[in-house]
């Protein structure tokens, strides 16, 4: 059946109030079961050996005393998972990834694995596994990276996107352009030119539980995956491509998810799990030390970033470029494409032009981390705008609103925007009483933009309709913030009965057909989509059921607020039947009533904020703490307000813990040197006040209730709210994130020793 | 197989056994002996409060408790703050404010909160969030937790007083 995806004005009965998550008791009680909470008769406990050097040449590894330790019941390397990706480059990248083959490429990468009877003795047993390296030599640094002299990771990888193609191979995998106009023109029509570099560090998604699972596979290969995921479905194809198994034979459950903003959308000790299984054939159960989790799974790219702004004395930029370095970890990646689109989506600038450099280096794997690049590429522009109003003496909220993105303007990744929220968002912010609340000493404002698209793709969901009337929905998407209360907000709503009634759950890999990760803020939106489809679906089977049991013809029924209503002339006195009454008998008219939907999702709206941040700097330590924080955002719908504020609340502070505290330190050696919460420190309850929300809703025109992606957003201004407040406050502009106490010290002891 | 000490214990108002090992975390043992998944382990290593218990009456990260230790000790964990069917009033308005997202931190919160709670009934906002610094959560920049807090003192005060 065909759906029309258009946006409909129309009043809500559900959506868009407040109702309780489906998943709450047992979360407030202890008794939801997350990836580390499952167990299996007669289960092992996995270990994984990591690599303690930054690039090594593995020369031998000899398992033979581990293999005879008592308790030990399988041992692993690289030989036990066979190449069988078959040319696949990015299959044979994630298989590497999980075990290193003959090369160790970053501090972390795993060399080795073993499953035993218990934690202590898989722990004594990875102690048993003699490994002889020969240490290689290193880069870390984005920057170093891209130079000549640096020591090549992969001698296969020539750069993409440069004529003539390279002779010889480099670290740079790909160098991408994008833009629009003349930049050269641009600027030379350009009153003031405004020229600025900036750097960020590496940062990880910080979930706080790490990744686990419980993995089983039979001699037949019939197998079971239990695991954190973002996306099951994903997860099932990918380690059923790398372990040779059938994809029908293997079924995967994803557990409550504790957070995973980006970072549970990609395999690590899954595959390392089933394999180790196979080869013991018992459950294997695996979970990641948090040691493990900062060196060896994906966090975000550091990057350096170049911005150049012209602009006429009235504030128009005339011309806008960015050059934009991002670090992928020990494999390819395409963030600094990611990066070049997002950098000028704000604004509505004639002639800008954005060079993306993908770079390699001895770090582990990048894996998306919320709006993936955009908070970097922001902090970059967004810091620069404000440099550029202080240098043409305007208010920086009217410089950008006098170069905002409109509906028509020509985004700088191609697409003409539709209807888009992001001047909504800035007047909101001007209009808001935080603007003019008084600032105390040391005390500064800053105001920053931000953009994230959000994306449609593979969803597939079924409605199911019990005989009481009460509804099950099986959807595919990962809940990761509340999406099943939403959900299941949305089918009462088609359907036009209460939320009470209606329990959504999220099905296994054998259960529903593919869905993709949840990511790109997709999950309410594309399983949205597919619940209103399948609840309309099943709206025409109900209308049917009616039909026969009134003996007329289906055209003649209609549904109404949960009720088939006879509309037909000579039907007027039939008195309508509920929802649960066509589902009483839905035994003698036809059997179950049920709606499906399997869909594509595209359409998918452009969700843009404007945040507000007021800073206080001590000028003795170079410490900033966050006086006041208010975040506006077009949420397209929200269709559960108070899970809407706590995505733009939890981005925020992301944002905060990135722009104050939160990097990756690696010493001369290549090595980590801060693997914990200790010292990898993310904003804790006593760094923060309230953090203000307001959500503006401008519909999306794709989507039946307008909905757009929110789960991301909301973490790409604060760096630069934070950085413009900062120079507000203390007269120095940070050009490199995390703005930590010992950099902010050293920028004011610059600013005086300079006078 | 490392030899095993037989410990006593009281957990949640019951009377409790288990062996473990001497090097074994109190985390462990409750989680993988006991049974009480709800206690729940995001570091291993004192810095995130997922673990949180009481023991003694004591907030403690019971990762960095040996099991060995909780010999002839009371511990209270998040499976005990629900009494006789209902919910506790934390756990309701952790639930009316949407204080939980991922909900992975939400058993260490409630715990904390409790401790805080039983010994300061009237908190303000700033000694509400010193007493919860010590429990990491990543999703919910921590306003709702605050203010689910800040609603249960105030119920529970209101009904201490009828
Ligand atoms: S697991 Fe105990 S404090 Fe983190
Ligand atoms: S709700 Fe996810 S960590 Fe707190």
């Amino acid at each position: 059946m065909a759906h029309d995806n258009s946006y409909v004005d129309k009043k809500f009965n559900v959506v868009g109030t407040r109702f309780n998550r489906p998943d709450g008791i047992d979360k407030v009680t202890g008794k939801a079961r997350y990836g580390a909470d499952a167990s299996a008769p007669g289960q092992l406990v996995g270990k994984v050996l990591r690599s303690p050097h930054a690039h090594a040449q593995i020369l031998k590894i000899n398992t033979s005393k581990a293999e005879k330790l008592q308790g030990v019941k399988s041992v692993i390397t690289f030989q036990d998972l066979p190449d069988l990706t078959g040319g696949d480059q990015g299959m044979a990248d994630i298989l590497e990834n999980c075990m290193a083959r003959g090369r160790a490429l970053y501090d972390g990468h795993a060399v080795a694995a073993v499953a035993a009877v218990d934690e202590q003795t898989a722990a004594k047993a990875l102690k048993l596994i003699d490994v002889k390296y020969k240490k290689l030599p290193h880069v870390t640094d984005v920057d170093e990276a891209m130079l000549p002299t640096a020591p090549v990771i992969h001698d296969r990888i020539f750069t993409r996107g440069v004529e003539p193609k390279p002779t010889k191979p480099s670290n740079i995998s790909s160098r991408t352009e994008m833009g629009n106009g003349d930049v050269d023109a641009g600027f030379a029509q350009a009153d003031v030119i405004i020229e600025h570099s900036f750097k960020t560090e590496q940062t990880h998604q910080g979930y706080i539980e790490p990744h686990a699972c419980l993995a089983s596979v039979n001699p037949d290969g019939t197998s079971e995956l239990w695991v954190t995921t973002q996306g099951h479905f994903v997860f099932r194809n990918v380690c059923a491509g790398l372990l040779g198994l059938d994809i029908a034979k293997l079924k995967v459950t994803s557990s409550e998810i504790g957070g995973g903003f980006g970072g549970k959308t990609h395999v690590w000790v899954e595959p390392i799990a089933l394999a180790l299984s196979r080869k013991a054939n018992r459950p294997v159960k695996m979970v990641m030390s948090r040691d493990e989790v900062f060196r060896a799974t994906g966090p975000t790219s550091s990057t350096s970033i170049d911005v150049k702004l012209g602009a006429k004395k009235n504030g128009q930029i005339t011309a806008a470029v960015a050059e934009l370095r991002y670090q992928g970890g020990a494999f390819p990646g395409n963030w600094a494409m990611l990066a070049c689109m997002t950098a000028f989506a704000c604004y509505d600038i004639k002639n800008n032009k954005s060079i993306g450099w993908d770079v390699l280096v001895n770090r582990p794997k990048v894996a998306a981390y919320r709006a993936p690049s955009a908070p970097m590429a922001a902090f970059a522009v967004e810091s620069a705008m404000d440099m550029l109003a202080k240098e043409l003496r305007m208010k920086a909220i009217d410089v950008r609103l006098k170069n905002v993105a409109r509906e028509g303007t020509l985004a700088p990744y191609g697409p003409t925007y539709g209807p888009i929220g992001i001047e909504d968002t800035l007047k909101a912010v001007k209009a808001h009483p935080h603007m003019r609340a008084k600032l105390k000493p040391n005390q500064g404002r800053g105001v920053a933009c931000g953009f994230w698209f959000n994306i449609g793709g593979q969803t597939s969901t079924d409605l199911n309709i019990g005989v009481d009337g009460t509804v099950n929905l099986a959807v595919g998407t990962v809940d990761v913030g509340g999406s099943r209360s939403s959900l299941a907000m949305i089918a009462a709503e088609e359907l036009g009965i209460d939320y009470e009634d209606v329990k959504a759950n999220i099905a296994d890999t054998t259960s529903l057909g593919h869905n993709d990760m949840t990511e790109g803020s997709r999950g309410t939106f594309s399983s949205g989509m597919a619940t209103i489809y399948a609840a309309r679906e099943a709206i025409e089977v109900l209308k049917q059921r009616a039909a026969i049991t009134w003996g007329i013809p289906v055209e003649d029924v209609a549904w109404e607020a949960g009720h088939a209503v006879a509309t037909g002339k000579g039907h007027g006195n039939l008195p309508k039947l509920s929802l649960r009454e066509i589902a009483a008998k839905s035994g003698r008219t036809g059997g179950p009533i049920a709606g499906h939907n399997e869909v594509t999702a595209d359409g998918a709206g452009m969700g843009f904020a404007s945040h507000i941040c007021d800073v206080e700097v001590d000028p003795e330590t170079g410490r900033s703490t966050i006086v006041r924080y208010t975040v506006v955002q077009d949420a397209g719908k929200a269709i559960n307000p108070d899970y809407v504020e706590g995505q733009f609340q939890g981005g925020a502070t992301q944002g905060i813990g990135w722009a104050l505290n939160e990097e990756y330190i690696y010493g001369a050696d290549g090595r980590l040197q801060n693997p914990g919460f200790l010292d990898y420190r993310i904003p804790v309850c006593s760094d923060l006040p309230f953090i203000d929300t307001k959500i503006l809703e401008i519909p999306n025109p794709s989507h039946p209730y307008g909905v757009r992606g929110v789960g991301e957003t909301s973490i790409v201004p604060p760096l630069a709210a934070v950085a413009n407040a900062i120079a507000n406050a203390a007269g120095v502009r940070m050009g490199h994130a995390p703005m930590s106490p010992p950099r902010v010290l050293a920028a004011l002891d610059a600013m005086e020793n300079a006078g | 197989m490392s030899k095993s000490t037989l410990v006593s214990t009281t957990v949640n108002g019951d009377a409790v056994e288990f062996a473990c090992p001497t090097d074994e975390s109190l985390m462990t043992a409750l989680r993988d002996r006991v049974g009480l998944t709800g206690v729940k382990e995001g570091c291993g290593t004192g810095d995130c409060g997922a673990c949180s218990i009481s023991l003694d009456g004591r907030l403690v990260c019971s990762c960095i408790v040996l099991g060995v230790e909780a010999e002839g000790r009371t511990i209270e964990t998040v499976e005990g703050l629900s009494q006789n069917g209902d919910l506790h009033p934390l756990q309701q308005n952790f639930i009316d404010h949407a204080a939980l997202q991922c909900g992975i931190c939400t058993p260490g919160f409630l715990v904390a909160a409790k401790a805080l709670l039983d010994r300061n009934p009237n908190p303000n906002e700033s000694e509400i969030r010193y007493a919860l610094a010590g429990n990491l959560c990543r999703c919910t920049g921590y306003d709702k937790i605050v203010r689910a807090v800040q609603a249960t003192a105030k119920d529970m005060r209101k009904k201490g007083r009828s």
